[in-house]
């Protein structure tokens, strides 16, 4: 609120996140960094400046490794990270309809940010999403932030400039604002470079020019927000309310050894196990997801079987619930569990595929729905014996028919036998079993 | 309170010394005192006591009640308010909080070490039960949501609050005339200025409207009043005392400070509201001893108490520009710290006049920022308007007085693109040199002596017109601020003007955080200053025998 007499009080949880991510983004931490305040007047700024980082950020000259979509073309990438600083955040302006008055809305005025400035070291639309991605799902890693773009957790301007090839110097760019999604920065950037192209290929190249330039999502295009806006002067001094942030070695190893592995490091391990980049990609990109199929292979470690499951059935009842893997009931204990029955032959893999269905719903064991629904696959070849034994005594008309020349029943008497087995006789030893019994001769 | 110490030793002899000085100092013509008749009343023996130990002591053996207390000092206030001015605001619930406080004592209740003190505040110290102007229209009947930490503290030691004093607008001055609301005229002559800015808080207790009060203290605010108003100014070290609810005028600077009639209050006073503070990030950790428990007797001293002390007097500030009799007054002072014992030499800090433009740069630099948030939107008057930034506009230009203005001009441009380095990174530096040279000064030396003020007080109006030479007058004060260094102003002598007599105080600067070791010089001191009285004339009467 900026009331008079109010002093700030740093928030010690923001140093520790901006200290793992400026090691997650392989930057070089600065010791000892300030904070300074960045003064301009409008009326979500309560104290008239906002306490930020200037000269000394708490991070510098770090890197990220980015792997494009498939869809895209695939293929690595190396984005640089100038530089990744501490501020607070403004409060909301809250515009009606009608224009006649504005609403402040301060709740957030005060709340840490972190800004994470990239070089300019991207050169398509979708490199520039993959960057953003990229840096969601390490913030999500790291436990930093929830991302999300919708709720206003994660924030990004764009500048985009172009020059002709083999030009050294960038050309002027220009700022774009107002992006709220990801393909929404993809396709706001292609189309400011095609944009600024024209432009060039017209002759009209003095007509780009350094301003702040509004994506609209309807029309699909950027149009002029401020023009000629030249520098500011915010008036940058140090903040004397707030001391020095002093880190030691020690916390910052600390900090380093507790770092959980990143979604980069876990797809060149996904990688490594011989998975393909389509499986590498979808398991290790959402980090529970990565951490259900993690828990999964170390029970079993049927590496396939288990990215199967999960990039198949358990996906598509994501999909159709609406519902991200911590909310499935199923937990990767149970999976691995299920993959370790199928494999051992105590059920079968359609019996899986009910299971798993249950488990996903309603929870429960594997173990507890084998006994409770009596799934246990028959493997015993007398039992299945007796089994057809008792469909063939009592469809004899269907074996006098089979034994008349339409061998095609024996899909019928196969049904009949699981049927009567309620799914649990092992399939193959029942064809087995019962061409033997049909071409008998009586 | 009193301790039972053994055995009393002699008296100390007073200061009419004979014995020529070992350097080149010497005696100057003294000026006299007024009121040299014995005075029986106990608030106005000639030997300053603690109001604080005297009320304690007196309502804790319910000899006198604490309503009774408090009626008196609302008496004189009433009688003495429509010449001094010195507050904006009065409680109308002193007396009940009185009663509370006897009603407490009757049923045996803790009452805490400031029961019963009548305390006024400066109105740049937030108070959430009355209105806190900083001096300033455009805080015009804010009323803060929060007691700043010193209030609460002062509130949890059981003290009365009895009202907010006048100021310079947000600190922003010397005389109080930068006020929006009201001109303080100084106790000792009405027609002269109490200094500032924490002039009402000055007057309030130099006219014993109140037993002690808060000021703030950014370039010298609350030294050079004790000084012009003849009490005794305590500036600890920035960051005893915590900032929060205290409005901001140069965050580095800023501190809290205490006026009293002793010393010993305005040490007991400190006492209670220092500490870390964790909504101040830039309050300290440091432990705070007790500096109470010296404020003996004079009874219990030795003889020589401050022997051995090192006191080295800043040779800068007794030179050109300063009042010839201020400067006799500052001897005075001197060889009456010998006589108890100090080894006085001059010591000089080289960068002492860098001070006053390198405080000036960085207090209106940071101050140009602090004042950002006044702009009538969430509190304050707003000047009401269609386009925001008349909004922003109007409400600073209607609500902020000239000097104000003077200073967010001048800090604005000193921060500005392409002028940072030539004026405020450059002061900065300045201030790193004053720092070092007090510290080297402070190796060698216990305490630091210099004049509070390079004048005693003026005229109201006479340097209205004329900022800089208002700006001259802080010459004295200002470099402690720079190196937040605590200080001690205690009355030491005076000055005469036409027809009556001002008082003058010297400051004493020790080393960081060493309160204790300042109150202790200024208790011997005070307590053997003999031949002096710092009772106003205007309240004089009530205390003839």
């Amino acid at each position: 609120m900026g009331l008079p007499g109010a002093l700030p009080v740093l928030n010690s949880k923001v140093i520790k996140c901006a200290v793992m991510l400026g090691l997650a983004l392989n930057c070089k931490l600065s010791l000892s960094s300030k904070f300074d305040r960045k003064q301009y007047f409008y009326p979500d700024l309560p104290k008239g400046y906002q306490i930020s980082q200037f000269d000394i950020p708490i991070a510098t000259n770090g890197f990220i490794d980015v792997d494009l979509p498939l869809e895209f073309g695939g293929g690595h990438r190396r984005f640089g990270i100038t530089r990744v600083h501490m501020e607070e955040d403004a409060g909301k302006l809250l515009h009606t309809g009608s224009g006649s008055y504005s609403q402040v809305d301060l709740n957030r005025a005060g709340v840490p940010l972190l800004e994470i400035v990239s070089e300019p070291d991207m050169r398509t639309g979708i490199e520039a999403a993959e960057y953003a991605a990229e840096l969601q799902r390490v913030v999500r890693y790291l436990g930093v932030s929830n991302g999300n773009m919708q709720e206003g957790s994660l924030r990004c301007d764009v500048n985009v400039s172009i020059r002709p090839i083999g030009q050294l110097e960038f050309g002027t760019k220009v700022e774009i604002k107002n992006l709220n999604s990801f393909s929404a920065m993809s396709r706001a950037i292609d189309f400011e470079i095609a944009r600024q192209a024209e432009l060039y290929n017209q002759g009209q190249a003095d007509e780009i020019v350094q301003e702040t330039r509004l994506w609209e999502e309807g029309a699909q295009k950027t149009v002029t927000m401020r023009k000629k806006e030249g520098l500011a002067d915010y008036r940058y001094f140090p903040e004397p309310d707030l001391p020095e942030v002093v880190l030691t070695e020690e916390y910052v190893n600390g900090i380093r050894d507790s770092l959980p592995e990143l979604p980069e490091m876990k797809r060149r391990r996904y990688e490594e196990m011989g998975l393909t980049m389509q499986d590498v990609l979808f398991l290790a990109n959402d980090v529970n997801v990565a951490e259900f199929f993690d828990a999964t292979i170390a029970k079993v470690p049927d590496i396939k079987l288990a990215a199967n499951w999960i990039m198949g059935d358990i996906a598509a009842y994501m999909k159709n619930e609406k519902l991200s893997i911590n909310e499935i009931k199923l937990s990767p204990q149970e999976l691995s569990e299920l993959i370790a029955s199928i494999k051992s032959g105590t059920i079968s893999g359609k019996i899986g595929k009910e299971i798993l269905l249950e488990l996903m719903e309603k929870g429960g064991t594997v173990k507890g729905l084998i006994e409770e629904k009596d799934l246990v696959q028959i493997v015993d070849p007398v039992e299945i014996e007796k089994i057809i034994d008792k469909v063939i005594a009592n469809n004899p008309k269907q074996l006098e028919q089979y034994r008349g020349g339409k061998t095609k029943l024996q899909g019928f008497f196969a049904g009949q036998v699981m049927k009567e087995s309620k799914g649990k006789a092992n399939p193959g030893l029942v064809n087995k079993i019962l061409i033997e019994k049909l071409n008998a001769k009586s | 309170m009193l301790s039972s110490v053994q055995n009393p030793r002699t008296l100390l002899l007073h200061c009419r010394r004979s014995k020529p000085l070992h350097h080149h100092y010497h005696h100057r013509h003294y000026a006299k005192p007024i009121h040299a008749t014995p005075l029986s009343h106990p608030i106005s023996a000639s030997l300053p006591t603690s109001q604080i130990q005297t009320i304690q002591k007196s309502i804790l053996s319910r000899e006198k009640t604490t309503r009774q207390f408090a009626e008196e000092f609302l008496n004189r206030l009433r009688l003495t308010e429509p010449h001094v001015k010195s507050f904006l605001h009065v409680s109308e619930t002193v007396l009940d909080e009185a009663d509370e406080i006897d009603r407490k004592i009757d049923r045996n209740e803790d009452v805490g070490p400031l029961a019963g003190v009548l305390v006024a505040v400066k109105d740049n110290i937030c108070t959430a039960d009355m209105p806190s102007t900083a001096g300033s229209k455009i805080l015009e009947n804010y009323r803060p949501p929060f007691d700043a930490t010193a209030v609460k503290k002062l509130k949890e030691s059981g003290a009365i609050i009895v009202g907010k004093t006048n100021l310079d607008e947000f600190g922003m001055g010397s005389t109080t005339e930068g006020s929006a609301y009201q001109v303080t005229a100084n106790p000792w002559n009405l027609e002269c200025v109490p200094g500032g800015s924490s002039g009402g808080s000055a007057a309030a207790v130099s006219a014993r409207q109140c037993v002690v009060s808060l000021g703030s203290d950014t370039g010298g605010s609350v030294r050079q009043p004790a000084s012009f108003c003849g009490v005794v100014g305590l500036k600890p070290t920035y960051g005893r005392v915590s900032r929060y609810g205290l409005v901001a005028y140069a965050s580095s600077l800023d501190v809290i400070g205490c006026f009293g009639s002793s010393v010993a209050d305005a040490g007991i006073l400190l006492q209670s509201i220092c500490g870390h503070d964790k909504l101040d990030a830039t309050s300290s950790k440091r432990e705070v001893n007790d500096f109470t428990s010296q404020f003996i007797s004079k009874d219990y001293f030795e003889s020589q108490p401050l022997k051995g002390l090192r006191v080295g007097v800043i040779s800068e500030t007794l030179g050109d520009g300063v009042d010839q009799e201020v400067v006799s007054s500052i001897r005075g002072a001197v060889s009456h710290l010998e006589e108890l014992g100090c080894t006085v030499t001059e010591v000089s800090l080289p960068s002492f006049s860098l001070g006053l433009p390198a405080y000036y740069v960085l207090a209106s630099s940071e101050s140009s920022s602090n004042l950002s948030r006044y702009d009538g939107v969430r509190y304050g008057n707003q000047m009401v308007s269609d386009e925001l930034s008349s909004l922003y506009g109007g409400s600073r230009a209607n609500g902020f007085g000239p000097e104000v203005k003077r200073r967010i001009l001048m800090g604005t441009y000193a921060l500005s693109a392409g002028y940072y380095d030539a004026y405020y990174k450059r002061a900065q530096q300045v201030r790193t040199l004053v720092q070092k040279s007090f510290k080297a000064a402070l190796d060698s030396h216990d305490i630091l002596i210099s004049p509070a003020a390079p004048s005693a007080a003026y005229k109201i109006g006479e340097k209205k017109n004329d900022p800089l030479a208002m700006y001259a007058g802080d010459i004295m004060t200002v470099n402690v601020n720079l190196a937040g260094l605590p200080a001690l102003v205690l009355p030491c002598g005076f000055v005469k003007e036409s027809s009556s007599s001002l008082p003058v105080g010297f400051q004493m600067i020790g080393a960081a955080f060493d309160e204790e070791k300042l109150l202790r010089v200024g208790h011997i001191f005070e307590q053997t200053l003999q031949g002096y009285s710092f009772i106003p004339p205007l309240i004089a009467d009530e205390f003839k025998s």
